[in-house]
């Protein structure tokens, strides 16, 4: 009977503010897709870096003949067979390395010719221009500082370049994409609040009677603030819902099937149905209890117990 | 069943007190009329009995419990011993004058058996059986105002608190009330009653507390109304 009374309750309140209902579900869903974005979006990037910095690089790139005249660095003429073999040996006695391979002008033409194909550029270019290379693989990703500063400005040694610093330029975008979501979802929540407080205080408003008469007989401050809270709750976790079902609408349709990204852009290693299903459960929670908690602050404010 | 101990309610922001010092004893099972103009405290009286307002000074004991000591949690199962009845009725306008009754019994969580027996039972006391399908905006205010007491009478309180309950009827129908009013003291429920009704105070031969300007001036046995307008 009680539970009966009190959702009666609610459904009335709910159907008795529509307008303010319907933005209370719409600014809590929006600001919630949000938050369940930017989680997974973390997510994306946590399994991204693990993906790539496995396979990343600092190359150190050796003097040829046509740097020799073009480049400060290669003034003293291209590489020599005791520079490369001195410089091969200290790379080994480093503990920072965990492996390292040299990378021939032939295999570097290869390589090219690979990857730019039958562009016009790639014809005019001969196995003499490319540079030899060694492809240092670290064992902790971080720590190219400590080979540039050992190679840099070395004879033989052209360049070194680190393949992560081009990934962090991508992380760093990816960063602020995500403290920009979580700024926008920040600002939808705070909206969402202020709308449910005015939400309850309307509805507390119009039932003033009710409540002034369940004072007098005695019903407890819970069951009369229940209804109100509920209501707040309700409609939340109904904006809670919508998502949750938003991501997982985008996950099936964008990701896996439809837009189908995960097959158009094999490079990105995207998030699965897992890392979708864990945020479900804490947007769910997330919807009910903030709207809750809103709710008893209009209360305190606006409904005498 | 009430008692004031030197009882002072100075409202916030005002100077002039709304009860000064007063001191007073109700025992069970008396019927107590509470005359004075307007202004001159009744409402602040039955405010603090009900706690919707605490004292400035004194002491206010309701129940045997001090009030003042009474924490807030505590304050739902003390008003579940009290029913309060208003001049101006306070029914649920959108309930039938069945659920109005069974509305004081459901939100202190009685079960809908004891609803069942308890509401035609208070109906019938108050002389309304056959109108539990009614709506409120259906029947006269004298029935209005039975309806009001029958919701206050439902949980059986051991004090009744009327503000005025005739304040709004026609002379027959306030005679009709407080006929009402003493059958249920006649059960031995406590009545405090405000009014400004004289020729009810006169004929009912109760004792009467005045108050002036929120000082208590006459308490009197089986008094009359008194004072002039």
């Amino acid at each position: 009977m009680r539970a009966q009374f009190v959702l009666s309750e609610i459904g009335v309140g709910l159907r008795r503010n529509l307008t303010m209902t319907f933005a209370v579900i719409v600014s809590v869903a929006l600001s919630l897709a949000l938050f369940g974005g930017s989680l997974l979006l973390s997510d994306q990037v946590g399994k991204m870096k693990g993906y790539w910095y496995d396979k990343i690089n600092v190359s150190i790139y050796l003097c040829n003949k046509s740097n020799a005249e073009s480049d400060p660095n290669c003034a003293k003429g291209a590489v020599t067979e005791d520079q490369k073999k001195s410089i091969l040996a200290d790379l080994q006695k480093m503990t920072v390395v965990d492996k390292v391979t040299y990378e021939s002008q032939d295999e570097a033409y290869k390589h090219y010719k690979e990857q730019f194909g039958n562009s016009p550029l790639a014809a005019s270019i001969t196995p003499d221009q490319m540079q030899e290379s060694y492809r240092v693989k670290l064992k902790n990703p971080e720590q190219y500082q400590v080979i540039a500063s050992a190679f840099n400005g070395r004879d033989g040694v052209q360049s070194v370049q680190d393949q992560k610093s081009i990934l962090d330029n991508l992380f760093t975008l990816l960063g602020y994409l995500n403290l920009a979501a979580r700024g926008v979802m920040a600002v939808m929540l705070t909206v969402a609040m202020l709308l449910i407080v005015n939400t309850v205080r309307v509805s507390a408003f119009s039932r003033r009677r009710e409540t002034g008469i369940m004072r007098l007989v005695g019903a407890s401050g819970f069951y009369i603030q229940a209804p109100f809270i509920m209501e707040a709750a309700v409609a939340g976790l109904i904006g809670g819902i919508l998502a949750s079902s938003f991501l997982v609408v985008v996950q099936y349709f964008v990701i896996d099937h439809g837009v189908s990204l995960s097959t158009k852009l094999p490079l990105i290693n995207f998030v699965g149905w897992d890392a979708v299903i864990t945020k479900i459960p804490l947007i769910l929670a997330v919807s009910f209890l903030i709207p809750a908690l809103a709710g008893l602050l209009a209360l305190r404010k606006y409904l005498k117990v | 069943m009430i008692r004031f101990d030197n009882v002072s309610k100075v409202y916030p922001k005002q100077t002039r007190p709304a009860l000064r010092d007063v001191s007073l004893e109700v025992e069970k099972g008396e019927f107590v009329f509470l005359v004075g103009s307007s202004g001159s405290g009744k409402s602040t009286f039955l405010r603090l009995i009900l706690r919707e307002e605490r004292c400035s000074h004194g002491q206010v004991h309701v129940l045997g419990k001090d009030l003042a000591r009474l924490s807030n949690w505590k304050v739902p199962q003390m008003r579940r011993q009290l029913g309060t009845v208003f001049q101006d009725f306070r029914l649920l306008p959108n309930k039938t004058v069945a659920e109005n009754v069974a509305f004081a019994q459901e939100v202190i969580g009685k079960s809908q058996g004891e609803i069942r027996k308890s509401v035609p039972q208070v109906l019938d006391l108050v002389g309304l059986g056959g109108k539990e399908d009614r709506m409120p905006g259906e029947l006269s205010g004298g029935e209005q105002q039975r309806v009001a007491i029958a919701r206050a009478f439902v949980n059986r309180p051991k004090l009744l608190i009327a503000d005025e309950p005739t304040g709004n009827l026609d002379p027959q129908t306030s005679v009709g009330i407080m006929k009402l009013l003493d059958r249920i003291n006649r059960t031995g429920t406590t009545v405090v009653m405000a009014t400004h009704d004289q020729n009810i105070v006169d004929q009912m031969r109760k004792r009467v507390i005045e108050l002036e300007k929120g000082r208590l001036v006459r308490d009197q046995a089986r008094g009359v109304y008194g004072y002039q307008h």
